[in-house]
C-alpha cells in the first residue's frame, strides 16, 4: 500500500522542494541554458561584437578534423577505461567474494583509491611513470624500453587510461561484490553438482546472472570516462604530446577557456550534453528490461 | 554391496563439533530419510555426502568407490535443494540440460532425456518458460527433473518439501515416494518433519545433537524408540514420559504419580530403586471410571474422530491423552488407566531405552 500525502495549496511543497530545484536550476538548468544560447552565437577575439549565427559553429565542429579526432580519442580512451576498470574490478570482486584470510581488509583497501582525488591520482601516477623521476619509468628506461609518456602519444594514452581506470576500479568492485552477493549461493551449488567446474560456472552461471550490475556500469563507466576524467588527463597530460590524449570534454576546455572561442566551445559541450542524455535513456530503458529474476 | 557408506563422519566448524561420527550403510534403491531438530547436523551430513562440504574425519563410499576427497562434479549425485536452486536466466528445458550439456551429451539424447523426465513429471508444457514464472510446486518439479534427467547414483533432498503450503506437500510427498520407488535410485531424504519422515522412509536416521540417536525402520522408531529423545521425537502428539523407580526385583515400576505397574514383557535387570523414566504414547491411554489415575483437565482439543487432552496428574507431572470419540470432560477431571502393555523403559540417568532381560 502507497501512503500519498497529500498538500492543500502548492506554497508548502514549494517550499519543501525549493533546496533542490533551486540546485537544478543555478547548477544546471542555467548553464545548460546559457551553453545552448552560447552555441548559436558568435563573437570576435576581444568579446566586442556578438552574432547570431544558427547553427553554424554546429556545423563546423562537426566538419573539424581535430574535433574528429577527438572524438576518436574519446572512443578508444572510453572503450579501454570501462573495460578494463570493469575487467579487473570483476576479477577482484570474484577473489573477494571467495573466504579468504582477511578478506575484510582486502575490501576495505580496495575501496580507497575511490576517495583519492583525481588530480592527486594523476600525480600518484606521475611519481610512479615519469621517465626521469618515475619508479616504474625509470626501470622501464633502465631495461631498455624507450618510455616517454610526453614525448610518445600512444604511451601518454595509456597513462591517461590506466589511471582513470584504476580510479573507477574501486566503484565497480563495490558494486560486482554485491552482486555477487546476491546471487543465492544454493544455485552455484547446484551447478557444482551438476558437474560444471568453477571457470564453467563462472561463465554459465555466475557471468549471466551478474549482467543487470555489468551493464549498469558499463553505462557508468563510460559516462564516467567522457566526462569525469578531465582532472586526470589535465594533470597528467594536458592533453598532450600534440594532441594525443585529447578527449571532447577536454577539448571544450581548450576551445573555451584557452582559445576563447567560446561559440564552438559551447556547441560541442552541448553535443556532450546531448550523449550524456541518451546514454542515460539506454540506461534506463535497458535496465528495466534486461532483469530477467 | 552398500550403495552408500559412511564411515566415522565427523565435522568440526571452527571449536564447534557439529558431528560426532556418523556411521551409515544404505542399501540400492533405498530410501533414507534423516530427520532431526534444527542445528542438529542433518543438513551438514548431506552436504558431506554431496561434497559441498569435506568431512573432518571419516569417509562417503558411493557405489562402492571412495569419494571422499572428490568434488561435487565427480560424485555422480543429484541434490534438490530447499530453495530449489533453479538457474533464473535460463528456460525449464536449459536447468534441466544443464547437468547433460557439461558432461557433452549429445544433443538429441538431452532432448529426449529431458523430454521423458518432463513427460514423467508433468512439466512437458513448461519446458521454456523460465523459473520466475512457474509455482512453488512447479518449481519443485522442475528441480525434480533436474536431478532424475541425469541418472545419478545417489539423489540428496535438502528439505524440499518445506517451501510448499501443506496440502501441495502431502502431494509433492506422495509423489516424491512413488518416482523414488518406480526409478529405484538410492536417495537420501533430510527433514524437520517426523511425518514426513514416517511416511517416506525405508528406513529413518533420527539425528540429535551430531549423533544418530537410532536408525531403523519407520515402524520400529515409533514401536521401540532407542531412548527418550527419539521417543518424544517421533511421534504426534508426542510421548508422555512419567518419573519412576524400580522394584520389586525389576517387575515392576511405582511411579512418582502412584501406582506400580508390572511389566507385561518381562522384569529389567538393574537393582531396585533404580530412578526411571517411563514413556506412554497418548493414543495408549485408556479410560478408566474406576481404578484409574486422575487427571486434572486443563485443556481438551476436539479433533472429531478422536479428542486431545492435557492436564496434570496427582504428582503434578503432565500428561497427554488422545481418546476415542467425544469426551465429556464434566468437571475438568477423568480417571485414566495406563496398560502396562504400551509401556516404554528408559533409564533416567542416561535416557537409554530398557528392554526386558534375558
Amino acid at each position: 500500500m502507497r501512503k500519498k500525502v497529500i498538500f492543500k495549496g502548492v506554497a508548502l511543497p514549494l517550499l519543501l522542494l525549493a533546496p533542490q530545484l533551486a540546485i537544478t536550476c543555478v547548477f544546471f538548468l542555467w548553464p545548460a541554458g546559457a551553453a545552448i544560447w552560447q552555441s548559436v552565437l558568435q563573437q570576435d577575439a576581444w568579446g566586442l561584437r556578438t552574432e547570431f549565427v544558427g547553427l553554424r559553429n554546429f556545423e563546423e565542429v562537426l566538419v573539424d578534423p581535430a574535433w574528429r579526432e577527438a572524438a576518436w580519442n574519446t572512443l578508444v580512451f572510453s572503450a579501454a577505461v570501462a573495460t578494463s576498470a570493469m575487467a579487473v574490478a570483476l576479477f577482484l570482486a570474484v577473489q573477494a567474494d571467495k573466504s579468504i584470510r582477511g578478506a575484510n581488509l582486502y575490501k576495505t583497501l580496495l575501496i580507497w583509491p575511490y576517495a583519492v582525488a583525481p588530480a592527486v591520482a594523476a600525480v600518484l601516477w606521475l611519481f610512479l611513470f615519469h621517465p626521469s623521476i618515475g619508479l616504474i619509468g625509470r626501470a622501464l628506461n633502465q631495461a631498455g624500453i624507450l618510455w616517454d609518456y610526453k614525448l610518445n602519444g600512444g604511451q601518454a594514452m595509456l597513462l591517461v587510461i590506466i589511471a582513470s581506470a584504476w580510479k573507477q576500479v574501486s566503484y565497480n568492485f563495490i558494486f560486482f561484490l554485491a552482486g555477487l552477493q546476491s546471487i543465492p549461493r544454493s544455485v552455484l551449488e547446484a551447478a557444482a553438482i551438476d558437474g560444471a567446474r568453477p571457470t564453467r560456472r563462472f561463465w554459465t552461471v555466475v557471468f549471466p546472472l551478474l549482467s543487470p550490475t555489468t551493464f549498469f556500469l558499463l553505462v557508468v563507466n563510460l559516462v564516467y570516462a567522457f566526462f569525469d576524467t578531465f582532472g586526470v588527463i589535465h594533470a597528467l597530460t594536458g592533453g598532450g604530446p600534440g594532441k594525443a590524449t585529447e578527449t571532447l570534454i577536454y577539448k571544450v576546455y581548450v576551445e573555451g577557456v584557452q582559445n576563447t572561442n567560446l561559440g564552438s566551445s559551447a556547441a560541442q559541450s552541448v553535443i556532450l550534453m546531448v550523449l550524456v542524455i541518451a546514454m542515460t535513456v539506454v540506461q534506463f530503458r535497458f535496465i528495466e528490461r534486461r532483469v530477467h529474476y | 554391496m552398500a550403495s552408500l557408506e559412511l564411515t566415522g563422519i565427523q565435522k568440526a566448524f571452527g571449536a564447534t563439533q557439529v558431528l560426532h561420527g556418523i556411521d551409515l550403510a544404505v542399501a540400492e534403491g533405498e530410501m533414507i530419510v534423516i530427520v532431526g531438530a534444527s542445528g542438529c547436523g542433518k543438513s551438514t551430513l548431506l552436504r558431506i555426502v554431496a561434497g559441498l562440504e569435506t568431512p573432518s574425519q571419516g569417509s562417503v563410499r558411493i557405489a562402492g568407490r571412495e569419494v571422499t576427497g572428490l568434488e561435487p562434479a565427480d560424485r555422480d549425485i543429484a541434490m534438490v535443494f530447499q530453495n530449489y536452486a533453479l538457474y533464473p536466466h535460463m528456460s525449464v528445458f536449459q536447468n534441466m540440460a544443464y547437468g547433460l550439456k557439461i558432461r557433452g551429451t549429445p544433443k538429441a539424447e538431452i532432448t529426449r532425456r529431458v523430454g521423458e523426465a518432463a513427460e514423467l513429471l508433468g512439466i512437458a508444457a513448461l519446458l521454456e518458460r523460465r523459473p520466475r514464472q512457474l509455482s512453488g510446486g512447479q518449481r519443485q518439479r522442475v528441480a525434480m527433473g533436474r536431478a532424475i534427467v541425469r541418472q545419478p547414483k545417489l539423489f540428496l533432498f535438502d528439505e524440499p518439501l518445506s517451501n510448499l503450503d501443506a496440502k501441495l506437500r502431502v502431494q509433492m510427498r506422495a509423489e516424491i515416494r512413488r518416482l523414488q520407488r518406480r526409478l529405484g535410485v538410492t536417495s537420501l531424504f533430510v527433514t524437520h518433519d517426523q511425518t514426513e519422515a514416517m511416511t517416506l522412509g525405508d528406513r529413518l536416521v533420527v539425528m540429535h545433537a551430531g549423533h544418530a540417536a537410532q536408525v531403523a525402520t519407520p515402524m520400529e522408531i515409533w514401536a521401540r524408540p532407542a531412548d527418550t529423545y527419539v521417543a518424544g521425537f517421533i511421534g504426534s502428539p508426542a510421548m508422555n514420559f512419567l518419573e519412576g523407580v524400580l522394584v520389586e526385583g525389576g517387575r515392576a515400576v511405582l511411579l512418582r504419580a502412584g501406582p506400580v505397574l508390572h511389566f507385561a514383557d518381562g522384569p529389567r535387570a538393574g537393582p531396585d530403586g533404580q530412578r526411571l523414566i517411563i514413556g506412554i504414547r497418548p493414543e495408549h491411554m485408556r479410560r478408566d471410571p474406576e481404578a484409574g489415575l486422575g487427571l486434572a483437565l486443563d485443556l481438551v482439543e476436539p479433533l472429531g474422530s478422536e479428542t486431545v487432552l492435557h492436564g496434570r496428574l496427582p504428582g503434578g507431572e503432565a500428561l497427554t491423552a488422545k481418546l476415542h470419540g467425544a469426551v465429556p470432560a464434566a468437571g475438568g477431571a477423568l480417571r485414566l488407566a495406563i496398560p502396562a502393555a504400551e509401556l516404554h523403559v528408559f533409564d533416567a540417568a542416561s535416557g537409554r531405552r530398557l528392554d526386558a532381560g534375558p
